[in-house]
């Protein structure tokens, strides 16, 4: 293993009290395998686009190819008459609500009479092999007024630019004011900065099967975060109640925000319905650009001024994040960039005007991060030019301005569990350095790798450091609950527990985490994890690092309800206190004594207990639309980065010879995931950093490819040491915190802030480009 | 067209193959076996990785009538098959195409059923999965670069696996597996 | 769509005369992401796999004769000392999965102008051989492309080997892309120095419509270099030299680049190549 890993901290608050012994086998804070690990690896794993039916059809999408035009006409005539055609469908065919959206019903299931971007689905075709709806798509004749694109979010904003959608361009606007008007400072620095339009780039592409049951309803089966939400939509662009649309989740292949909105969904649903058969949906890599929401590329403008010391005085911030085409999340987006937009950093006066808006590029929503990544850019940028300016080492400046408990954030909202900045960068500090290239002959070592572009020249090692900090769940006064359904049956004569959610699992192992609290609270090694469907209540969002938290929280409610049921069957059973039984690891009922007093498999024999519980984190509240003010959020996430790199000065080339990082994550429930959860966001954000855009020219993607649009390899991607703090929240189940964004926000920032110390150059735009740095843009 | 070819030990025969469709294409949706997977279609991603007559490729890349009369070997046919240095080895029963989409409840790791390659269970052991839909590309090529060389350096494991990518662990984990299985294998 | 799959030269080449429309397919590298992505529909594929003798690669009067259907995974493992230039860029290709399907033989045919095979064996002073059923001729590699994604072969010409003099000096190959594996070159230069004839071999990739070489840089550089006694190149020379290959090339932005970053990166490239090279034919490492 190379680095260390260690899971360290101050002990936290574990189990629920009383009435059980707390298992050991496999509960929470141990490392089980992944119940869907075995077929994962034996390739036996169901994902959304293996699934398969006899009789099934390929359902494709026709999609605009401008970014913003008046359709005067459809003519589907020589598209119905290929062989092989089972149905060609327009807008005229939704039989309900023809618009559809996470947060505005602003998009059109099918265009209607104007497309406002690239890429927007037009019609669709279902026929008995892909090749041939491929061709039916392309029969299909569509007539476009073109229309000019507007392309950039500042200037979708001026009075005079045409209005994109009835309400004007201004999708939200946050403006957080708090302390003076017009502060001054002993320092100020300032700095403009810009953040590319990144993918999620899942693996998995967008897929689906729609079934219907002959009886006017569906089943759907899908690759998703939400299915609740999903089902709220279909069942309004279908006009079914929900009892006839039933979203099954099928394997996923990575998320990232990017399953979110709706893809197929409604699609494939329509399409199913018409033809009476199972329709299959599978986006090839290039439509996946085009079929789900990218990242908000963010223009910002940056100020802070500081006292000598060091100690910051004010922060001033202007955001403009592009939405595109259609609102999605972008309201939500927008709140987070505005009420977390500069940093984790005590500052007493503070003006935040963050804006989104509409335009016709692609349109952009949930990515990893959500609206923190593109701040975090600037804000850390802006901390290190401030360092400079007062001569100040970047982790002393650091740690001096960090939040602890018991500071207020730009919404006034009082930090009220641990908050612990500085020690996670002086801890960073504090970690040996990598080694000078080991093997400087060996061309693997050095940026450029075999291309064989150096052996030594032009290299120059630079160092950076950034935090980051991010709310966890959903925030803002948003009903942010899940539901959970938790049973002990007996099978085979011993005890086993079947816990039932809507959550999404979308690698992250949330499967896993169900089964070490149902073990921890139940004390039963053996628990199932049903197939994640809408016949039980909704789980909510595996999004903003939330369900471990929220779905983790349902679970444990309805694991402790059930004991309290087992405790109170067993104590009827035996005409004991309730109060004297307990449940022990094995399934075995205690009495004050410690001795057996009856099994589970005695008590229940071919019962069942069972209870499902709808569980909410403590209410958030929206902000002032003023001030910006008001306790939105229910917990944050720290974490910071340490990154080494090695940059060809004179190519531009970069490579990363370490990222470090150090996090608090309240309790490591799995400890294994939380290092792999740290790992891999922290590779999400290299690739921002250096390598990783959608480029889109007059609202056109350029790239929709990953020959052209670069992930990290295992060539780009270092080693990460990895040390997990748990300083428990003690107002979430175990102390846990949420993982999964935190390290994507600030191992970005540390990758640009140290190409910047190997390089001297300002580099205000992520990602870098190797033209960035050799002056050659 | 039809085309036959061996798979996993086995000979197989697909009907009315249109003559544009890939390899990749054949084994998922004609043949029953989406373990090899379909992330980019262009040979970017190595989710697809099978053998081809010994040989490690991507499946999106070879043209269905390209082969026909050849041996393929993809990630439903490590576990029974070890590795190359012991020949082709036996097939383990091929399943019909996925009937239903109806996927049964995920229970802890099945005690019974066959053993996985030592590949597999490192990378389950390692937490080198965690979507998993890298991971059939990410075993094939590990095999063969460990039936290859049983005990490559971190440069080389890099190397090997670059056209793999993996987009949940950042690949920690993954060397993380490499290593563990070229210790237990070798 | 028919499949045509003929078993042998001969057969090959009466399939490519007999169908015009068809489109060759070896390693599917190139060919398999057009259909995959529906940019290709062609009346038919024509699968070059089931000639043994295009996988096959020799020695022939004096010159190594590759094959066109030899993987750029056997030209690394098996030709690295004979042709050093085409073995490094060949390591530069795509991923191993693709090193073990995709040919230099691909490459010619598809004659990207980011093509990796391209810089190397227009140092080395290549030969591409075409044959069709009416014969075999061969066309110096530097004549070969004439337009972006296009060559001299005719329509019923298969590009069936490479003709490339074994290396008498050093070769180096250099490539730009902006992540350290996996890439398409943003821009690529080869350098192969031919002290049996005082010679100097250039090739530009991704640096103008078509591979191309730097003739004014080389026939610079030749009469510069100190062939015999191999004394040190002065500054002056090195850097007159990145100038002229820089200036040879003819470059665009697009998505992987800027035309002043490739210029730019080619300079540098150059000078760098020129000074392992030269380490190397000085005899020490570099």
């Amino acid at each position: 293993m190379t680095g260390f890993e260690t899971v360290a901290g101050v002990p936290s608050a574990t189990t629920a009290t009383g009435n059980t012994t707390t298992s050991t086998v496999d509960g929470v804070g141990t490392s089980p395998l992944r119940p869907d690990g075995t077929l994962k690896v034996a390739g036996e794993f169901a994902f959304a686009s293996d699934l398969w039916m006899d009789d099934m059809l390929w359902g494709v999408t026709l999609r605009s190819p401008h970014p913003h035009a008046r359709i005067t006409g459809i003519d589907l005539t020589q598209a119905l008459k290929l062989p092989g055609v089972f149905a060609v469908l327009t807008h005229e065919d939704v039989p309900g609500e023809k618009h559809f959206g996470l947060e505005h019903q602003d998009q059109p299931v099918l265009a209607i009479d104007r497309v406002r971007y690239q890429g927007e689905p037009i019609a669709l075709v279902a026929a008995d092999h892909p090749e041939t709806a491929r061709r039916a798509a392309q029969r299909i004749k569509v007539d476009y007024e073109v229309l000019a694109p507007i392309v950039d979010a500042e200037l979708a904003l001026r009075p005079e630019t045409p209005r994109l959608h009835e309400g004007g361009n201004l999708v939200r606007h946050v403006r957080v004011r708090t302390g003076e008007e017009n502060p001054t400072a002993d320092v100020v620095v300032s700095g403009a900065f810009e953040v590319g339009m990144q993918d999620q780039a899942f693996l998995g592409p967008e897929a689906g099967l729609a079934v219907p049951d002959g009886e006017g309803g569906i089943d759907l089966w899908v690759a998703t975060q939400w299915l609740h939400v999903d089902q709220r939509q279909v069942c309004a662009a279908l006009g079914l109640p929900p009892e006839q649309v039933r979203l099954r989740l099928s394997g996923v292949g990575g998320a990232f925000g990017g399953r979110e909105d709706l893809s197929m969904h409604v699609h494939g649903c329509l399409l199913a319905q018409r033809t009476g058969k199972p329709v299959k949906m599978v986006y090839n890599r290039e439509e996946s650009f085009f079929g789900h929401v990218h990242r908000h590329p963010a223009r910002m403008h940056y100020e802070y001024g500081a006292d000598r010391s060091g100690k910051l005085a004010y922060a001033r911030a202007t955001i403009h994040l592009d939405g595109g085409a259609y609102a999605s999340s972008t309201p939500a987006v927008v709140g987070n960039a505005g009420t977390m937009g500069l940093g984790p950093y005590d500052i007493p006066n503070i003006q935040i005007d963050c804006f989104g808006a509409y335009t016709n590029n692609p349109p952009c929503g949930a990515m990893r991060g959500f609206g923190s990544v593109q701040t975090a850019f600037a804000v850390e940028a802006t901390m290190d030019l401030l360092a400079a300016e007062l001569g100040l080492d970047p982790v002393e400046l650091r740690a001096r301005n960090g939040f602890r408990e018991g500071s207020r954030a730009p919404t006034g909202q009082l930090i009220d569990a641990p908050a612990p900045v500085a020690e996670l960068v002086e801890k960073l500090r504090a970690l040996p350095l990598p080694d000078e290239r080991p093997d400087a002959h060996d061309l693997r070592h050095l940026p450029g790798g075999v291309a064989n572009t150096t052996h030594g020249e032009g290299v120059r090692r630079g160092v950076g450091y950034a935090v980051a900090y991010k709310n966890v769940a959903f925030s803002e006064g948003f009903d942010d609950f899940s539901t959970a359904r938790v049973r002990v049956s007996i099978a085979g004569g011993q005890p086993v527990v079947t816990v039932h959610t809507a959550a999404a699992e979308v690698g992250q192992g949330l499967v896993t985490v169900e089964q070490q609290i149902c073990r921890t609270e139940l004390g039963i090694d053996r628990v199932v994890v049903a197939p994640q469907d809408t016949s039980v209540g909704s789980a909510g969002s595996s999004s903003a690092s939330r369900q471990t938290y929220v779905t983790g929280g349902a679970v444990k409610a309805a694991s402790e309800s059930v004991r309290r049921l087992l405790l109170t069957s067993a104590a009827t059973r035996l005409g004991r206190r309730r109060d004297d039984l307990q449940l022990a690891p094995g399934g075995v009922v205690l009495d004050g004594s410690g001795t057996v007093a009856i099994t589970l498999a005695d008590l229940l024999g071919d019962d069942h207990v069972e209870d499902t519980v709808e569980w909410r984190h403590r209410p958030t509240h929206p902000i002032d639309p003023e001030t910006g003010q008001g306790d939105a959020h229910v917990q944050y996430a720290f974490a910071a980065h340490r990154a080494v790199v090695d940059v060809d000065v004179e190519l531009g080339l970069v490579k990363v010879v370490e990222l470090a990082c150090v996090q608090d994550v309240g309790r490591a429930m799995h400890p294994q995931a939380v290092v792999g959860q740290i790992q891999g966001g922290s590779a999400q954000g290299l690739g921002l950093a250096l390598m990783e855009e959608i480029q889109v020219v007059g609202g056109r993607i350029t790239n929709p490819s990953f020959t052209d649009y670069l992930i990290p390899t295992i060539l780009d991607v270092p080693p990460m040491p990895i040390e997990v703090l748990e300083y428990a929240d003690p107002h979430a189940p175990y102390g846990l915190r949420g993982v999964g964004e935190a390290p994507t926000i600030s191992s970005g920032p540390a990758v640009a802030a140290a190409v910047r110390a190997a390089t001297g150059l300002p580099l205000s735009r992520v990602p870098i480009r190797p033209g960035d740095i050799t002056g050659t843009g | 067209m039809r085309i036959t070819l061996t798979v996993n030990g086995e000979q197989r025969q697909a009907d009315d193959v249109w003559e544009g469709e890939s390899l990749l294409h054949v084994l998922r949706e004609r043949m029953g076996l989406p373990g090899s997977k379909n992330a980019c279609e262009q040979g970017e991603c190595g989710s697809c990785t099978i053998y081809l007559d010994g040989t490690t490729c991507c499946a999106c890349l070879v043209a269905a009538g390209q082969a026909h009369g050849r041996d393929v070997v993809t990630v439903e046919g490590l576990s029974a098959r070890g590795p190359a240095t012991e020949g082709a080895g036996t097939a383990r029963p091929v399943a019909g195409p996925v009937t239903g989409p109806v996927t049964g409840p995920v229970t802890g790791p099945p005690d019974a059923g066959e053993a996985l390659h030592p590949v597999q269970q490192a990378f389950l052991d390692a937490g080198a999965v965690q979507c998993g839909f890298c991971t059939p590309g990410l075993l094939v090529a590990t095999h063969d670069l460990l039936t290859r060389d049983p005990d490559p350096d971190d440069a080389e494991i890099r190397e090997a696996l670059s056209g793999n990518l993996c987009r949940c662990t950042g690949y920690e984990k993954i060397l993380d597996a490499v290593r563990l299985a070229a210790g237990r294998m070798g | 769509m028919e499949f045509l799959r003929p078993d042998g030269l001969p057969d090959v080449l009466e399939a490519r005369a007999a169908h015009p429309g068809a489109l060759p397919l070896m390693g599917g590298t190139d060919v398999m992401v057009a259909l995959n992505f529906d940019r290709r529909r062609p009346d038919a594929l024509l699968d070059l796999t089931r000639a043994p003798e295009l996988t096959a690669w020799d020695h022939v009067d004096g010159m190594v004769r590759l094959g066109a259907g030899v993987t750029y995974s056997r030209v690394i493992d098996e030709l690295a000392t004979e042709l050093p230039g085409l073995a490094i860029a060949s390591r530069t290709v795509g991923s191993p999965q693709i090193r073990n399907r995709g040919t230099v033989g691909g490459n010619l045919g598809a004659a990207s102008p980011a093509g990796d095979s391209h810089p190397a064996l227009l140092a080395g002073f290549a030969e591409v051989e075409l044959a069709s059923r009416d014969g075999v001729r061969r066309v110096p590699v530097d004549e070969f492309f004439t337009g972006v994604k296009q060559h001299a072969g005719r329509g019923d010409e298969l590009v069936t080997a490479v003709w490339i003099r074994p290396a008498t000096g050093p070769q180096q190959f250099s490539k730009i892309g902006t992540r350290n594996a996996m890439v398409i070159a943003v821009t690529s230069f080869g350098l192969a120095l031919h002290p049996d004839r005082e010679q100097v071999g250039t090739g530009l990739g991704s640096a103008a419509p078509t591979p191309r070489r730097a003739r004014d840089a080389e026939e610079f550089l030749g009469a510069e270099l100190d062939w015999s006694a191999r004394r040190d190149i002065r500054d002056s020379v090195a850097a007159e030299f990145a100038r002229l290959v820089a200036t040879a090339a003819s470059p665009i932005d697009d998505v992987r680049g800027t035309a002043a970053y490739r210029r730019h990166a080619l300079a540098v490239m150059a000078r760098r190549c020129l000074s392992w090279a030269w380490a190397e034919h000085q005899g020490r490492r570099h």
